[in-house]
Formats: structure tokens, sequence, C-alpha cells
């Protein structure tokens, strides 16, 4: 232990913490823009600069390790002259919309600029008038309003090892910018969104399509239908003001309806059906000496980083559309024919925690409807503003079911929103498919929580089936360098482009920290421990649908409706 | 007292640089031969007892330096030589290389045995293509007769960067990245290049040593000034009679430097102002001109010695101009990986341009003096520290010329 | 020799990038998209890092420029002694402005900083050779070497 004052109270802290971990401790919280508690320390921004007994120079509190007898002040006249003096500089070349920003009242600096009672800023606002980069579907970049923190980098590089963001130049000149200084979509990057995540200001964020949504409700024709991802209930509690998993689904569901949904449906439904379709097909390919490993395919980042990085290992991708994509086909045709509406007059709109889904939406082979599948995917945050839009008080609000025949669900379908979640459900099914046996315990809970690679061994009838699971890119990197030079030991490899799964997704409520992923976790099990089903094979909807349409799992309904065929160069075909 | 004398250029026209019989023929590597008798504690201790400060700038004590390399342990570790002279007015490490490259290659040998190190650098500055082909024919010829035994030096040229003159900046651009300073600690002796124990020394400070070790710490401390002892190479620029350059004992002052050694104000004008250490140095006036050119000397009157350029102006000069000059200097040469450095310099450049205009107003003025101090003590390396010096010095002992052109 | 094999001779030194960089510049006086690209993948860094070096350091360009590159110092102590009438001077010869090229691709004009030559100000560099105690008058003669 270290022992330390600072701000004239003493404390004892581990040796090797930083000064603004012991200011912590004993509460004083030490204003921060370019740090960030799951990243290297970077100590550029200097907004948490301190004084040190001894030393001329401030330090960066973020990065200055504490050491014995240290002396540290966090607030003298000379400190919060420094401090707000950076923060005028920053915000003297920051643009100053704030009120037309999609970070409004979410975003870093304008807390500092608040905090730090920022009036009249000395130095003169000069703008540098960069164009925005509205290249993918996905997200969008303003470069004005980066203030070169370059948390987004390291989320690309270290966490996701995709590394389509880098710096140019030098100086007051330098930015941060895709390969080569190019615009996004001609760049690596896979459209994850984990940058969003990473950044403190608007200079990354989801391509918003409210007013399209908008739009689609003021138009008499459409009939609009939602699907809702497994992860985004836990999460769309945080946009308006609840505890993580606090939003009951029936109360979602009314707050949808409310919204001005038509019809209000499950991805869930599609979730279950991917299993049925997925499971077979995994037990097919061991059967018939299919190309093993199969790889999962519902994490669009991850099919995008498959296909941009590993081309000649996309035949190990499972052919199953992800359960978005299953739903947007299913919902003009099946259901469409089961309620009596024109397909054409349905307007088909995912709530997802992605923003990969935007892009996946719009691949061009996604219309096997003979319609676009999926007219509109909206995130857990553009959600969130609909809602704070309406003006909805969600503690009052009754609840409301799921409009029938693509709303019925299990608990193996809600888990598909955290890592290890699609895994497990599969796990579910195939293991009663093949054994005949009904599981005892349907938690495999080897497969749960925020570990990078997580493996797990199933005996069916004597076969062993190995399987991993990858969360993170980076982490999914080793195991497809193990694919590629042959020497995988596994049998299914379960992978989301997202630390943690769907529940850290880009298009989920702004998280910086790992916890806040963990906690929704959490709440993924507390509903899939709640539900009367857990396993995806006995949803009646799903046996319905069999029994009504798709007659067999891999059938050729099937084969037109839910399954899919990859590329070997990624977005080029937009 | 105010006499030349030459440690570091003692071969400086005496021996032809490309041929290793002439520096052999004055002694040269003689004092490696002693090093490698003395053991590495021993040496080590001389080097501390010298109180050699580096002559980089920064005036942190040589030995104290090694021993921290020294005592880290490490299967690897490795001797940098700073050769990337990027302060404006200074071309001694250039004098050094170009014409006494060997006694440079003996002071980097020395410094590997003392801290185990067995592969060196020198980086050197792009803008001198010609001393990198010196340099490497000096390290042939010395690996040829074997007088570096296992110690490898490998030449890299800099791409224009004056930041990769701080320690971790080049540090960086060796390891093949973007020449941007890391934070510290840790401190290069303990994680330095590739991670590893790294001594990084200007070329100035290596080229004492082999002297140091051939007459002993004790010798060389009683030169010049005690409490930064030697002798440090001043380059002499702008309105001076010669402009050229000088060996002194730091117990010169900047008055000999400009009067005797410079031979005064050329034109038959009058003195105005010298900035001393490059042009991130202060500004100083006539009346502080009897100050020792010595490390905590110049502290004292909020100057620095740096790099040893002095750059002398006349009275007819305009410092609001020169100011401005340099600060679009530091707007160019801000790596721009820390925001009060980044914009700081920027902001710097674009109010001295305001004022040269004289379109700026005291507001201005009073900003600029903020801005400054603020940067001084939050930047992240010394660059963003150092980049106010001539404007803060130029506002305080110069008014008059901002004054002059107030709105 | 392509640039290939130029950047490959450096694939052995570690952090070798910059170097590279600089031996091809010496042919293609620029860095092409394509050489970048190859660099990354030779030293098996990111094509973003990659760029991200190239563009940090000044004597790299990654825009095609003309052959014979000119720099001029502007740093103080050739400021005060008139840099700013040579680059005039210069910018009229060849009827360019700093920071551009010539037509005919024979010349790159751009200001640089201190170049270390500070004993004989103004001082410009041709191809990283220095001429000393330039001013206007000279200004054709030394361009001459070079036509």
């Amino acid at each position: 232990m270290v022992n330390l004052t600072v701000d004239g109270i003493k404390i004892s802290v581990p040796e090797g913490s930083t000064i603004l971990q012991a200011a912590k401790e004993v509460g004083v919280s030490i204003p921060t823009l370019c740090y960030h508690p799951d990243q290297a320390v970077k100590a550029n921004c200097r907004v948490c600069v301190c004084e040190v007994e001894g030393n001329r120079l401030l330090q960066a509190a973020c990065a200055m390790p504490v050491f014995e007898g240290m002396t540290v002040k966090t607030r003298t006249p000379k400190v919060l002259e420094a401090r707000r003096t950076i923060l005028e500089l920053i915000l003297a070349n920051h643009p100053q919309d704030c009120l037309n920003c999609i970070r409004n009242g979410n975003c870093e600096l304008q807390s500092l600029a608040e905090e730090f009672a920022i009036r009249d800023n000395p130095f003169e606002n000069k703008v540098r008038g960069l164009p925005k980069d509205f290249s993918t579907p996905a997200l969008f970049r303003d470069p004005d309003k980066c203030v070169l923190c370059r948390r987004c980098i390291e989320a690309c590089s270290v966490i996701q090892s995709v590394n389509a963001l880098g710096l140019e130049g030098r100086g007051v000149h330098s930015m941060v910018v895709p390969t080569l200084g190019k615009d996004l979509l001609e760049s690596p990057c896979i459209m994850c969104g984990q940058c969003i995540h990473a950044c403190p200001v608007g200079a990354i964020g989801e391509n918003e399509q409210i007013d399209e949504f908008l739009a689609a409700l003021a138009d008499p024709n459409k009939i609009v239908v939602t699907q809702i991802a497994p992860a985004v209930r836990v999460a769309i509690a945080e946009e308006i003001g609840m505890t993580t998993g606090d939003m009951p689904m029936n109360v979602f569901v009314q707050g949808l309806r409310q919204i001005g949904f038509d019809y209000v449906l499950h991805t869930n439904f599609t979730a279950d059906l991917t299993i049925m379709e997925e499971g077979n097909e995994l037990l097919k390919r061991l059967k018939e000496g299919g190309t093993l490993p199969m790889f999962t395919s519902c994490s669009p980042g991850w099919i995008n980083f498959c296909e941009t990085f590993y081309p000649d290992l996309t035949n190990n991708l499972s052919t199953c559309k992800s359960p978005q994509q299953m739903f947007g086909s299913l919902v003009k045709t099946y259901w469409a024919d089961k309620m009596g509406i024109d397909p054409a007059n349905i307007y088909s709109v995912s709530i997802m925690p992605c923003v990969a889904k935007k892009f996946e939406a719009a691949r061009p082979e996604m219309c096997s409807s003979g319609y676009r599948d999926v007219d509109l995917v909206l995130t857990t945050r553009e959600i969130g503003r609909l809602f704070r839009m309406s003006g909805l008080d969600f503690n009052k609000l009754p609840g409301a079911d799921f409009d029938p025949w693509m709303g019925k669900y299990t608990g193996a379908a809600v888990i598909f929103g955290a890592s290890g979640g699609v895994m497990e459900a599969a796990l579910r099914t195939v293991y009663e498919v093949v054994t005949g046996n009904t599981l005892e315990d349907v938690n495999f809970t080897v497969t749960r929580g925020i570990t990078g690679i997580k493996e797990a061994e199933v005996d069916l009838n004597g076969t062993v089936v190995k399987v991993a699971i990858a969360n993170g890119l980076a982490n999914a990197r080793k195991l497809m360098d193990q694919v590629r030079a042959g020497e995988s030991p596994y049998h299914f490899i379960e992978i989301m482009a997202c630390p943690g799964g769907c529940i850290g997704g880009g298009g989920q409520p702004i998280t910086k920290a790992n916890v806040k992923r963990v906690e929704r976790i959490d709440a993924i099990y507390v509903e899939d421990e709640a539900c009367e089903m857990r396993k995806s094979h006995i949803n009646p909807e799903v046996t319905a649908i069999y029994e009504d349409f798709l007659h067999e799992p891999l059938g050729h309904k099937s084969h037109e409706l839910l399954h899919t065929h990859y590329h070997n160069a990624n977005k080029k075909f937009l | 007292m105010a006499e030349e004398m030459r440690i570091v250029l003692r071969n400086y026209g005496k021996i032809d640089p490309l041929k290793i019989e002439d520096y052999l023929a004055q002694g040269g590597y003689k004092a490696l031969e002693k090093a490698r008798s003395m053991g590495q504690a021993a040496l080590i201790d001389d080097v501390k007892k010298s109180n050699l400060r580096g002559r980089g700038g920064a005036g942190f004590n040589c030995g104290m330096k090694w021993s921290f390399a020294a005592s880290a342990t490490a299967d690897q570790k490795y001797v940098i030589c700073n050769a990337d002279e990027g302060e404006p007015g200074t071309y001694k490490d250039r004098l050094i290389m170009e014409n006494d490259p060997q006694s440079l290659l003996e002071g980097m040998a020395i410094c590997a045995y003392a801290i185990g190190a067995n592969q060196g650098y020198i980086y050197c500055r792009g803008e001198y293509p010609q001393v990198i082909e010196i340099l490497n024919q000096a390290i042939d010829q010395a690996k040829a007769q074997g007088l570096l035994g296992d110690f490898d030096i490998e030449v890299r040229s800099g791409a224009g960067a004056y930041v990769c003159g701080e320690e971790t900046a080049l540090i960086e651009s060796i390891e093949g990245s973007r020449g941007e300073p890391r934070f510290k600690p840790p401190f290069p002796p303990v994680q330095g290049l590739w991670a590893k124990p790294t001594i990084v020394n200007n070329v100035e400070t290596f080229a004492n040593i082999p002297v140091i070790v051939d007459k002993g710490g004790a010798w060389y401390a009683d030169i010049g000034n005690p409490a930064y002892p030697g002798t440090k190479v001043f380059t002499l620029t702008g309105d001076v009679n010669n402009r050229t350059f000088f060996e002194v004992p730091t117990d010169t002052t900047i008055r000999a430097l400009v009067f005797k050694f410079g031979g005064g104000i050329r034109g038959g004008k009058k003195f105005k102002a010298v900035q001393i250490g490059g042009t991130s140095g202060a500004f100083i006036p006539e009346s502080l001109l009897d100050t020792q050119v010595a490390f905590d000397a110049m502290s004292a009157i909020g100057a620095t010695l740096g790099s040893g350029a002095t750059f002398v102006l006349d009275e007819t000069r305009d410092l609001v101009d020169v100011s401005t000059r340099i600060a679009k200097f530091f707007e160019h040469e801000s790596c721009g990986k820390c925001a009060p450095c980044r914009e700081g310099t920027a902001r710097m450049h674009e109010l001295m341009k305001k004022l040269n205009e004289g379109k700026g107003s005291s507001k201005d003025v009073a900003l600029l003096e903020k801005l400054g101090r603020v940067m001084s003590y939050s930047c992240l390396c010394g660059l963003g520290q150092a980049a106010p010096a001539p404007v803060l010095t130029t506002i305080k002992h110069f008014p008059a010329d901002y004054n002059a052109k107030l709105m | 020799m392509g640039y290939t094999d130029i950047i490959a001779r450096y694939s052995d030194k570690p952090g070798g990038l910059i170097e590279a960089f600089h031996a091809v510049q010496k042919e293609l006086s620029y860095l092409p998209e394509e050489v970048i690209v190859e660099a990354a993948r030779i030293f098996n860094v990111p094509v973003a890092q990659a760029y991200g070096v190239a563009s940090f350091y000044s004597m790299f360009s990654t825009k095609a420029r003309g052959k014979n590159i000119i720099r001029i110092c502007e740093s103080a102590p050739c400021h005060v002694a008139g840099a700013a009438e040579v680059v005039a001077a210069i910018e009229a010869e060849l009827g360019i402005k700093a920071g551009e090229s010539t037509a005919d691709g024979s010349f790159a004009l751009e200001l640089t900083e201190c170049v270390g030559q500070c004993q004989a100000t103004p001082v410009i560099t041709i191809n990283g050779k220095a001429y000393l105690d330039v001013n206007p008058a000279k200004i054709r003669e030394i361009l001459a070497e070079y036509k």
C-alpha cells in the first residue's frame, strides 16, 4: 500500500494506483475527457491535471502513479485555470450546435463545459468545416466534432482488431480518419459501432432514421409492423431513466403501440426459429461431413468481419439468416397471409441493439419475400428518443400483449442478447433432439459471461461436440486464425461482434464501461429464468409455422426464405 | 575566464573525420579501453562524479541516468544517441558528427558497456543526409578495427519532426511509429525502446564522455559553473558580427557570448535581445546579460540553456514579428497528441498574427499570457511546455514592442 | 527496382517502416497509396497505422510532387535574414506558390523549419543539399543546376 494525501485527506491505496483512482477513494471525482475505464491510459486531453507537491508541472491524474508521501491537490486556482483554459481551447474549435447534436444531453464535453461554467470563450470559435461521412448506412462520422481523444481508434484496433480508424497529419491539422483518409465505406470498417460507445462526443453516431419512421407512420397506406431484438428490452430502460432491465416486456409493447406501431411482434420468435434451422444445420454438417467448425451468423458486424478478413472461411458460416432477416422475409409472406394483409402495404421496422443491422437490412439479397424484407432498422437509442418524444410515463402505462403468429418466444431466444446465448440456446435444443432426453437443467452456465473466449463440450449420445464462443472481434480473430491454420478443435463457434454480445451492441444506450454490459447480461438471464418455456423447439408458434408453412427445418421454403449466401468482397456490392 | 575551451570539439579541424587512424592517433578509444578496465560500477560513479548534465536541454545528471538503466534487469538494453538536432539556430551536433564522429561512437560504446547494452541507435535528423553517410562510414571503420566489440550501432534517419528531439517521441520514431511523446513514467532508462531499458543522450553529451573517462570525473567537475560543470557549444546567429560557433566553459556569461565571441552587434547597431537555447528559449534583455550560461543560472532568470543556440537581435528588430514567426514554428511542429499543445500552439500563432498585423488589443496580450502560463505546465511534453516561452518573455521584457502594435 | 523490392530491403529492420518510406521516396519523390498499403503488409502493421506514419512526418508526402524538392527554411534565424524575399524570388522564378509543384513535375517548393545550417542564413536545400547565404539574386543560378 502507498500512503498519500489528496486535498488534505490522508489515504492508503494499492501500489500502481493512479491519482485518479486514489482521489476517487476519498470522494474526489477528477474531471476527465480522454480517460476510458476499459482502455489504455491516453493522458492526451489534460483535463484531469492536478498539482503534485514539489513539481512545477501539473500531472495528469489518469496516468500519474501515486508514490509514498505524495501530496496531491486537485482544485487549486492553478489547476482550475488550467482545466478551464484547456476546455476553452477544445471548445473553441468545436461546433457550437449542441442543440442539434446526436449526443445532446449525453456528451462528456458538454457536461464538462457545464461543470466548469464555460461562458464567454475568449478564443474565437473556428470550426474546420470538414465534410461529414455518411458513406455507410449504419453510422456517420462528423470529424469537426472530434476531440482527438483516440478512444475510437483503440476500440476499433485493440478491441475489434479491425483497424479501420487511424490518425492523419500532425498538430492542429491531425485528424482521426478511416484508412488512407478515405470514407468509412472504403475502409475495413465492419460497422459494429463500438467506436460510437467509445466517443465522448458526437463525432460518430448511428445513421439516425427517425424521420423515415415518422414519415411511414404518417402514410395512411402503410401498415407499420415491428420486431424487437432480444437485447433491447434490458437496455431500453436506461434510455428513459429507469434501471437496467426494469422495463416489463408488456409495458414496452404498450409503449411501442403508443408511438404508433400497428402491430408489435418479436424477433425472439425468429431467434427460436434460428435455433431450429441452425441446430439442424449443425447436425447435418456433423452427420454428412460438412464444413466445420460451423460459425453462427446472427451478428451482422461479425458477418462483415468474416467477409472482409476471412473470405476464405465464409463456407464455415451457417447459411441461416440472422433472426432479423428471417423475421423480415416471414412477416411479408407467412404472417401477411395469416393476417390477410397485402404484403405490399407492410412497412417492416426492426428495433435493434445494433447499427450493423441497418447495413444488413440494406444488403441487396435481403428481399426474399419479393419486397425489401426489412424496411427500416431503428436502434435502441432511436426508440429511446421516440419514447421521450412521446412523453410516455412507463411507470403508469398499462401492459399490452404481442400480436399473434410471430410474437411468442422462449427463454432460449431471450438469451440471444448475451454472448454465449445462441450457443446455450442451440445446446438446449440440439441435446434434446439428438438424445431424446429432457434436460434436467437447461442452464449451460459455462457459456455465459463477458470472458473473451469461452469453450465447452457436450456429449450427444456418445459424440462429443466441442464448442467455443467469442465476443469482441479481437477474440474472434484468435479463433479464426486457428481455423484458417487447420488447428481448430471445435465443431461449432458462436461469434458476436460486440463485447458482451448484443447487449453491448453499437445501437445500445451509450455504454462507456464494461460494468454496464455485465448488468445487462445479468438482466437477460433473469428474464430467461422467468420464462415458462426455455427451449426453442417447444415454442408453439414455432411448431405452428413448421406445420402450416415451412414444413421442416432446412426444407425448401426455409432455404428460400431463411437462408442466405455470403460475399467475399464485403461492401463493394452495396 | 571567457576563453574558448574545446572538449567536445577537441579534434575539430585536427583530424580527417573519415579516417579512424587520425582519431586513434589523438588517443581515441583509449577511454573505452580504460572504461572497460574500471568495471561498470566504478565507471558510472566517475561519470556521476563529473556531474555531467545532459546537453540536450533537460540537464539531468548523466551518470545518474545511466545507473537507472544499469540496475534494471532485462534481456536487452539500448543506447540511443539523440542526433535529431532540430532547434532553429542550432548546428552543434552536426559539427561534432561531421568533424569527429568517432568521439560520439566511443562515448556511446562507453555507455553501452556501463549499462550492459549491445545495440545502439543514432537517430539523426533527416535534414542531415551527408552526416548519416559520415556516421555509417565511421561505424564501419570502428567495427572493422574491432573497437566496438559486441556493440552494434545503427543510424536511423528522422523524417522532419522537431518533436522527435523529445526522447520518447524519438523512441516511437525508431519503432517506426508517429513521433509522439509518451507519458512518463515509466522513463526510458526503465522502459524505453521496445519497452526495454534505454539510455537516450544527446550527441554533445556522448562526445564529452571519452574525455571525462580519460581525465577523470573530478577533473571535469572542476570546469566552469560547479552546478553545471564542463563546457557548452554555442552557435551564434542573427545580428552578431561573428555568426559562428564556440565551445566555452559554463561560467561564461551571456554578455561574453554576444560581445566577446560574437564580436558584438553588426552594423554598429545596439543590442536589443538574445534568445538562448533555440527557438523555445526565452528572450533575454540587456539587463540580464551577466548571467552565466549554466543550467540553473539560466533557470533562475526564467530562461533555459537548451541546445545552446544563441540568436541575437539588434535594436531595429520587432520582437512581435519574430515571436509571431516562432509561434508559427510551434503550430507546425506540435505533434497534436495533447490538447493544450495542439490547440494552444495554433491559438498562440493566431493571436500573435493578429497583434503583428496591428489588429490586436491588450486583451489579446492578456489572453496570450494566460494561455502561455497554462501550456507551460499542462502540456504532455517539453515541446508544449516550452513553446510559450518566447511569447511570454517578449511580453515581459519588451512590452514596448507589443504596445506599439496595439489597436 | 519496384517499390515492393525497395520496401522489402528493410523488412528485417525492427521499426524500419520510416527507413523504407525514405528509400521509396528517393525513387518516387512521394509515397503513393499503394506503397503505404504494401509497406503495411510487409511490416505487418495496419494500413491505417502506416498511413498515420506517412502523414505525420513533414519530409514525407502522400501526394504526388515535383522531382526536385526545394525546401526553404523559414525559422527565426532565416526569417530575420530575409527568407521571405527568397521565397518570393523562387516563387517568381518557378511560377508556383510554396506548397505546389511545377507543371512539368521538375520542382516541388516547400516551406520548412530549420535545416541546421544556421551559420549562413538564409538557407535552402534542394534534394537535401544545402545552399547557404542565399539571396534572390542567386536563385536563377542555383535552380539552373537542376533544369
